[in-house]
């Protein structure tokens, strides 16, 4: 008989452990800041199905399992030839568990125009930058995941646009779990800043090596300066066996724009946490998402838009196609403060099940508190327009290839949204794989 | 072409066909008239492969095979073509990307190979002449925010572009203005070729002023009472259903 796993034990006797190797850089400010989201940590503990927030998703198989915290990162260009995005150009980063891969990596970008940087060199050469940004936006009061994460950020990227810069390059970040020997976990921490008027594209891509059990904890934090524009892109196409949890928090700042678009092609338990504060006026956000879980997938998407600030526009779309005993959760939650009037917010969660045995939960959340606003949501989850399918069937089109192009074209208002044209023809051609082989 | 014997269908518990004879042999026009509620639309259905009814007795013979044993796309390719009365609006897929995979499917079945991308416009050209359709329309999804002639319209253009042996309108005339049926009954009229034969499914006479048929069938009740020419269409239209219902009635 084993004895059960206490993650929570092994994590802050790892952290501990760390601490140990620091010598004199545990007194830095970055480190402190570690440490008091350590503590977080350990006061919150992981999240049961009591909790709201974890109600549809449980993580007790995750955290009953045992991890590899610090697995080795020895891949080679040969090892991801099979995870490659085809005609991808721009600045790559290869993170193999979690650590940045320079021999694998392209940045093209001129340092006048963005500076991407692995996170732990940012903080040695901007120690302010950093310790200024570092968890200042990301929750790590209440969410114990981010707290568990910034106790030990230390891999991920940084990647800062000057005012005024327009990046013309995406950047692109593949982080690749390896899990050919062992189980692993990693916890990427990225920080995305944009100057005044500052433009970029980044996406995060994620994929798994290997049979072993992956767990991503990932948090990406972005503060948008005044009148910039982030495209952010998160795909994920992992194996059965990978658990992801994610935050991407984004703050933004006076007539800043984002377009967040998170798109869930495979994974064993996905938890994605999307969260928005509008720090000033007449922001513009759009948040798009789409999964298709199979098999035993599950994937559960959590949206927060904070409209702190009057005169601001957000606009939500998720769609989901589900097969067979797959689950989904999408939680939308808006918040429209006292001050914020003339607050424009729009959700709109649509899902097919493609199976009896699959199940949707969806759950909008409107809290409201300025009275000169308009707000809508709306959430349908259906099965395969029959109509339709028999409208092409009628046409000769068979109905395997029918179903497929409805599913590819229900799936396309979402898709279309990636404006990186090499990721949008991989997900295309991978969508369309998937819903072709069900 | 079409052979149906003693054809009865149901949905649910309900008894919607009660023994269709017909035959229509190449190149002849059946009209099937009738009040609402007959069976008319179930008949289109049911010969174009509809799942929601179930087959309770009979059959339909086409070109020698046994239609009622093929799923829809099959009859598609042996050259069924099913013009809806409620052409269905489908978001993200062109009416231009839709056909070409419609066609190359069909020709896949009949052993050709697919059309080249030059001869497949080629052809929309040509078509789309027929019925006055605009290419700006095809580029767009597949019916979606059509006007009701455009549906109609898009509908025709469909059949000419994949050249079907049969062509079955469903009340293709409903909720048409008089200049769009013209349109629509010419591009009909157009593919009328000696060959190729025509169901015209329809409540009101006036689509066959456009579209002369050879022969005309009340169905009343799940069952075609009435045969007869375009003569019989005319009358229908002087004296409405009522009398032939009471005949019918009366020996019931």
């Amino acid at each position: 008989m084993t004895t059960p796993i206490d993650f929570k034990a092994q994590l802050i006797a790892e952290f501990q452990l760390n601490e140990t190797r620091l010598n004199g850089e545990s007194r830095s400010p970055l480190h402190q800041r570690r440490r008091l989201a350590l503590t977080r940590f350990e006061q919150l503990g992981f999240p049961t199905i009591k909790n709201e927030e974890w109600k549809y998703s449980n993580v007790k198989n995750l955290i009953s399992q045992p991890f590899s915290l610090t697995p080795p990162a020895s891949v080679t260009a040969e090892d991801l030839s099979s995870l490659q995005i085809p005609n991808l150009t721009g600045n790559i980063l290869y993170f193999i568990n979690g650590q940045f891969q320079p021999q694998l990596s392209t940045i093209v970008s001129p340092e006048s125009d963005v500076v991407i940087l692995p996170f732990a060199e940012a903080a040695k050469r901007f120690p302010e930058v950093v310790e200024t940004h570092f968890g200042a936006y990301a929750d790590d009061e209440k969410d114990a995941f981010t707290a568990l994460n910034t106790a030990f950020a230390q891999h991920g990227v940084f990647i800062s646009v000057p005012k005024g810069k327009v990046v013309e390059e995406p950047v692109v970040l593949r982080f690749i779990a390896d899990a050919r020997t062992e189980n692993v976990a990693v916890q990427p921490r990225n920080l995305i800043l944009l100057g005044e008027r500052a433009e970029i594209k980044v996406a995060e891509s994620f994929r798994t090596l290997g049979e072993f059990t992956s767990f991503t904890n990932i948090v990406t934090e972005a503060s948008l300066g005044e009148n910039s524009h982030l495209e952010y892109y998160k795909v994920q196409d992992e194996t059965e066996k990978a658990f992801h949890i994610g935050t991407t928090q984004i703050h933004h700042s006076q007539s800043s724009q984002s377009y967040g678009t998170t798109v869930t092609i495979n994974g064993g338990f996905v938890r994605n946490n999307l969260n928005l504060v509008m720090g000033g006026e007449n922001v513009e956000a759009h948040l798009y998402g789409l999964y298709l879980p199979n098999g035993r997938q599950h994937i559960d998407n959590h949206t927060l838009v904070d409209h702190a600030q009057p005169n601001s526009y957000s606009n939500e779309l998720y769609k989901g196609i589900l097969f067979d005993q797959s689950t989904g959760v999408f939680n939308g939650k808006i918040f429209v403060r006292e001050d914020a009037q003339k607050t424009n917010a729009y959700q709109s969660c649509k899902n097919v099940l493609a199976s009896g045995d699959a199940t949707m939960n969806t759950k909008p959340q409107l809290e409201i508190y300025a009275d000169d606003v308009k707000c809508s949501h709306g959430t349908t989850t259906g099965q395969m327009d029959e109509e339709a399918l028999f409208y092409l069937q009628s046409r000769g089109i068979p109905k395997d290839k029918a179903r497929a192009l409805l599913m590819l074209a229900f799936a396309e208002d979402v898709v279309e949204k990636i404006k990186i044209p090499a990721i949008q023809e991989y997900l295309e051609s991978a969508i369309t794989r998937k819903v072709g082989e069900i | 072409m079409l052979k149906i014997e003693n054809l009865q269908a149901s949905i649910g518990e309900k008894q919607i066909l009660k023994g269709i004879n017909l035959e229509v042999k190449p190149g002849e026009v059946h009209a099937i008239m009738g009040p609402n509620g007959s069976g008319k639309s179930t008949l289109a259905s049911v010969l174009a492969g509809r799942q929601d009814y179930e087959i309770t007795g009979g059959s339909v013979e086409f070109d020698g095979k046994d239609l009622l044993e093929m799923a829809p796309e099959e009859r598609a390719a042996e050259g069924i073509f099913l013009a809806f009365q409620y052409p269905v609006e489908i978001p993200g897929v062109s009416t231009t990307n839709f056909l070409k995979t419609a066609l190359n499917e069909i020709r896949k079945y009949q052993g050709q190979e697919p059309l080249d991308a030059v001869s497949f416009l080629k052809r929309m050209k040509e078509k789309m002449k027929l019925v006055n359709i605009d290419q700006s329309l095809l580029s767009r999804s597949l019916n979606e925010g059509f006007s009701g002639g455009e549906k109609k319209r898009n509908e025709v253009f469909q059949m000419a572009m994949l050249e079907p042996k049969l062509g079955i309108l469903d009340e293709t005339d409903s909720g048409l203005d008089i200049d769009a049926l013209r349109i629509v009954a010419e591009g009909v009229n157009t593919l009328r070729d000696g060959q190729r034969s025509f169901i015209v499914v329809t409540h009101y006479q006036r689509l066959l002023d456009y579209i002369v048929p050879d022969f005309v069938h009340v169905l009343y009740k799940g069952r075609i009472v009435k045969s007869g020419t375009k003569e019989l269409a005319l009358e229908l239209e002087e004296k409405g259903y009522d009398w032939i219902k009471a005949e019918v009635d009366e020996l019931v």
